[in-house]
């Protein structure tokens, strides 16, 4: 039932998407037309790409800052720490909506005394990247308090550099980590809605673009649009499980 | 030393990005144009006071139903074996990588007037009726994209429990209905507060939803945000007010909640000893 309720609105929309009659409810046979004409609209391959540069940059950003932070964090004192942690989390415990906002009033804020960084590209990078940091703190977190200590240790001892030893034991450590924390910063990137409505100004990523679509015109295309954003992330998940099955199997086997 | 400068660039970026932004909204809910400080913002606020109550009212309703269907696929879940639960949790976690935007277009799709639902029912020759623009559709909406998060952590919570007490309760002659009173329960409540928690905090300061399938006066906390930032009405010293005050609504909640959740440990903590 619940399965139903979850993946029936989906469905419905998939199916319609090859309706060929514009008149909603009515089937009138099958098209690819939707997709033709969503294939050719300059205005979501724009945004789609807008979307896939944001995300790009600003999880690669994010998660560079981020591994820094939970490296650097470890050495402060409990307290010091306490609090960077705290603060490191209030775009994840905060609303959206005030997330937003409070962006927004920043970039106003900056564009007005400064009379730079007008809202576009740029800002929604930054404000990505700050969304986007503390899901990349808490991949690599766990990680790093299972790291042990003494190998770092036993590697400047036997003569490593430090440089070489932070390379070679934590790094390679907490690899998975960082990459588990990029590609959930990707994900949460490309998802985003709220803060790209606030802070893009006149430049649209593809949720955006979505929202005032669905605002002019109820149009079949958007339910195109819907399925194949639909099978992507399908055949995403299914080649990352995949990916952590063959893992199981291979450590299973040594 | 070296592990200090590394930090740098982090705390620099937090503080502009994440501090100086919350300052600014407090700044802008006490100021007026000119700078000075006022109360009148604050006072603009409690012109709403049909919004701020229906945004927690239905935010309230959303999250029980979420609670109870939530719970009850979670328990039927967590009772498959182990290959079977992996697919299914998968399956609930899929939707949620999907674009909000979309989830509730499909449901307009199907509610509208001229919708799925109701080109069935005519089909039937029974009347089209209304379902758009209501507060239904918007707690429909709230369920529809939040059931998630309420399902995952209830059924981690019930994963960890341990087979062995549930041998024992039956052992010491309790059917399911006392085992689940008694055992299950109980030891599942830190996944139900936080499911709330992950339900209530969206659904209460959600936007866009509520315009979307509720229409004009179904408008949210969010919505009134929205327009004194970028709606009809450019008034960020009144948008940042709205939002002082949602922000402190929604942090005696999660306060509230935290309490349940610290009560409920030390009261477990005085049942071990």
């Amino acid at each position: 039932m619940v399965f139903l309720f979850l993946y029936l609105p989906i469905v419905i929309l998939i199916i319609f998407s090859f309706n060929s009659s514009k008149e909603q409810m009515n089937f009138a046979g099958f098209t690819f037309y939707w997709y033709k004409i969503l294939f050719s609209d300059k205005e979501i391959l724009g945004s789609v790409l807008n979307t896939l540069i944001v995300a790009v940059v600003s999880s690669s950003i994010a998660t560079i800052l981020g591994t820094f932070a939970i490296i650097g964090v470890q050495n402060l004192k409990k307290i010091p720490k306490k609090i960077l942690i705290n603060i490191a989390n209030i775009p994840l415990i905060n609303p959206e909506v005030i997330t937003g906002v409070s962006l927004m009033l920043l970039f106003v804020f900056i564009n007005q005394n400064f009379k730079i960084l007008g809202q576009g590209l740029f800002t929604l990078i930054l404000s990505h990247t700050t969304f986007c940091i503390p899901y990349v703190i808490l991949s690599i977190a766990p990680k790093i308090s299972e790291l042990n200590p003494n190998v770092y240790s036993a590697a400047l001892d036997l003569g490593a550099s430090p440089a070489y030893s932070f390379l070679k034991v934590i790094l390679k450590e907490i690899l998975p980590g960082i990459i588990t924390g990029f590609i959930l910063a990707f994900t949460v990137s490309i998802d985003d809605f709220v803060i790209s409505y606030f802070t893009g100004g006149s430049v649209q990523t593809l949720s955006v673009a979505i929202y005032s679509m669905s605002r002019k015109v109820v149009s079949p295309e958007i339910n195109a649009l819907s399925s194949v954003l639909f099978f992507l992330v399908f055949i995403l998940l299914i080649i990352i499980n995949l990916r952590e099955n063959k893992k199981v199997f291979k450590t299973g086997e040594i | 030393m070296k592990k200090r400068i590394i930090l740098t660039p982090y705390i620099v970026w937090c503080i502009v990005f994440i501090i100086v932004p919350m300052v600014l909204v407090l700044f802008f809910g006490l100021t007026d144009e000119s700078g000075k400080f006022t109360t009148r913002n604050l006072c603009e606020v409690f012109l709403y006071p049909d919004v701020f109550l229906r945004s927690l009212w239905l935010g309230f309703k959303a999250t029980a139903i979420c609670l109870v269907v939530g719970y009850l696929s979670a328990l039927i879940i967590s009772r498959l074996n182990v290959k079977l639960q992996k697919i299914l949790i998968i399956l609930v976690m899929l939707p949620m990588w999907m674009n909000f935007l979309l989830k509730i277009y499909s449901l307009m799709f199907i509610l509208q007037d001229n919708g799925f639902i109701n080109g069935i029912l005519s089909s039937f020759g029974f009347s089209k009726f209304n379902m758009m623009n209501t507060e239904g559709a918007v707690i429909l909406g709230m369920v529809y994209n939040f059931l998630t998060y309420m399902i995952l952590p209830i059924h981690s919570s019930l994963v960890e429990i341990d087979e062995k007490l549930l041998d024992a309760a039956k052992d010491l002659g309790a059917n399911y209905f006392m085992t689940f009173v008694k055992v299950i329960f109980p030891l599942s409540i830190p996944g139900i507060v936080s499911g709330i928690a992950m339900v209530f905090i969206p659904s209460v300061s959600t936007f866009i939803l509520s315009k979307m399938l509720g229409g004009r006066q179904n408008f949210l906390v969010g919505d009134i945000i929205d327009m004194h930032f970028l709606g009809g009405i450019y008034d960020p010293h009144i948008g940042s007010a709205i939002s002082l005050v949602l922000m402190i609504l929604l942090l005696i909640c999660t306060g509230i909640i935290n309490q349940l959740q610290n009560e409920n440990k030390s009261k477990k903590g005085a049942l071990v000893i």
